[in-house]
């Protein structure tokens, strides 16, 4: 799956980093919980969250995701949109509510392939 | 340790070159703002990517240290972090003066935290950053006194 195909399937709109929505994406986890992310390895993911901080930045770039949606309509802050570009990654926001959105993403072959790295 | 014979600067970091037996990061980690937290492990990784460092092994240590500079901010006040590279490892240093860890075994399960939560709402204190730490490093060992401070040293191989 491309992120176009995310912002298209969550009716999402960007925020940043429209150069790389032709990146593709093999994974998605979505939590509110940063350490839970952290606990969770996979290449080229996208983050789903309700959570609005700078840390939902560096969490995402410690991890190599690629991509941050913000759901239930949360809005990054200006500081977090500038982290983001630093390090290429894309933001969208999207109405639907975490649920919602983590269930249209899966519905579609998103799967989340959650592994503890051992 | 035989010592520098040209110093060059990255970021807001300190970079010193020790001729053909390592490199060494500095940095003092604020303990006063939650929002900058992190900001060494970022500059960490920015370094040991232009090093030419393994992905993987960048991603370890970038986890380990970020989690680890989070509690510092969030358990003890701040303090300081210094990354070395090695040929074949880095080791990563994080020295606190903090109130210490009373239980370190209790500290190390799954789920187990003393954070308040106002930073659960910021998205820590799932109990989850030291098991990260332990999991994405070959090796880690813990030194803490109560009252004085700890001191958190992870080796990654690659
Ligand atoms: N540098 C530190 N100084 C003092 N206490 C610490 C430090 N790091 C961790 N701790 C203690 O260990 C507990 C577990 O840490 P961790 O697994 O990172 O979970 P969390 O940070 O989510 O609480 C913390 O809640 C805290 O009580
Ligand atoms: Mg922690």
């Amino acid at each position: 799956m491309k992120i176009s195909d995310i912002k298209a399937l969550l009716n999402a709109d960007v925020v940043c980093g429209e150069e790389n929505l032709g990146h593709d994406v093999f994974s998605a986890c979505g939590s509110d919980m940063m350490s839970d992310v952290l606990a969770y390895v996979k290449d080229q993911a996208v983050l789903l969250t309700g959570l609005v901080n700078s840390q939902v930045i560096r969490t995402a770039e410690m991890m190599d995701m690629v991509c941050i949606v913000f759901v239930r309509s949360k809005k990054p802050t200006a500081d977090m949109i500038e982290l983001a570009r630093e390090s290429g990654i894309v933001l969208m926001t999207t109405e639907k509510r975490m649920y919602e959105a983590c269930g249209l993403l899966y519905k579609s072959g998103l799967v989340g392939n959650g592994v503890h790295h051992e | 340790m035989k010592r520098a014979v040209c110093f060059i600067r990255a970021g807001s970091s300190e970079t010193e070159f020790i001729m053909s037996e390592s490199l060494r990061f500095h940095f003092d980690v604020n303990g006063q703002s939650f929002t900058s937290a992190g900001q060494a492990s970022v500059q960490v990784k920015k370094n040991l990517r232009e090093l030419g460092i393994p992905a993987e092994a960048i991603r370890r240590v970038s986890i380990a240290m970020y989690e680890g500079e989070i509690n510092m901010v969030i358990h003890a006040h701040g303090g300081e972090a210094d990354v070395i590279v090695y040929e074949d490892r880095i080791v990563i240093i994080l020295n606190d003066h903090g109130p210490g860890i009373p239980n370190i075994e209790l500290a190390m399960k799954e789920g187990y935290s003393t954070a308040p939560d106002n930073i659960r709402s910021l998205g820590f204190g799932a109990g989850m950053g030291l098991p990260n730490m332990k999991r994405y490093t070959d090796d880690m060992k813990i030194e803490t006194e109560l009252g004085k401070g700890t001191c958190i040293t992870m080796t990654v191989k690659f």
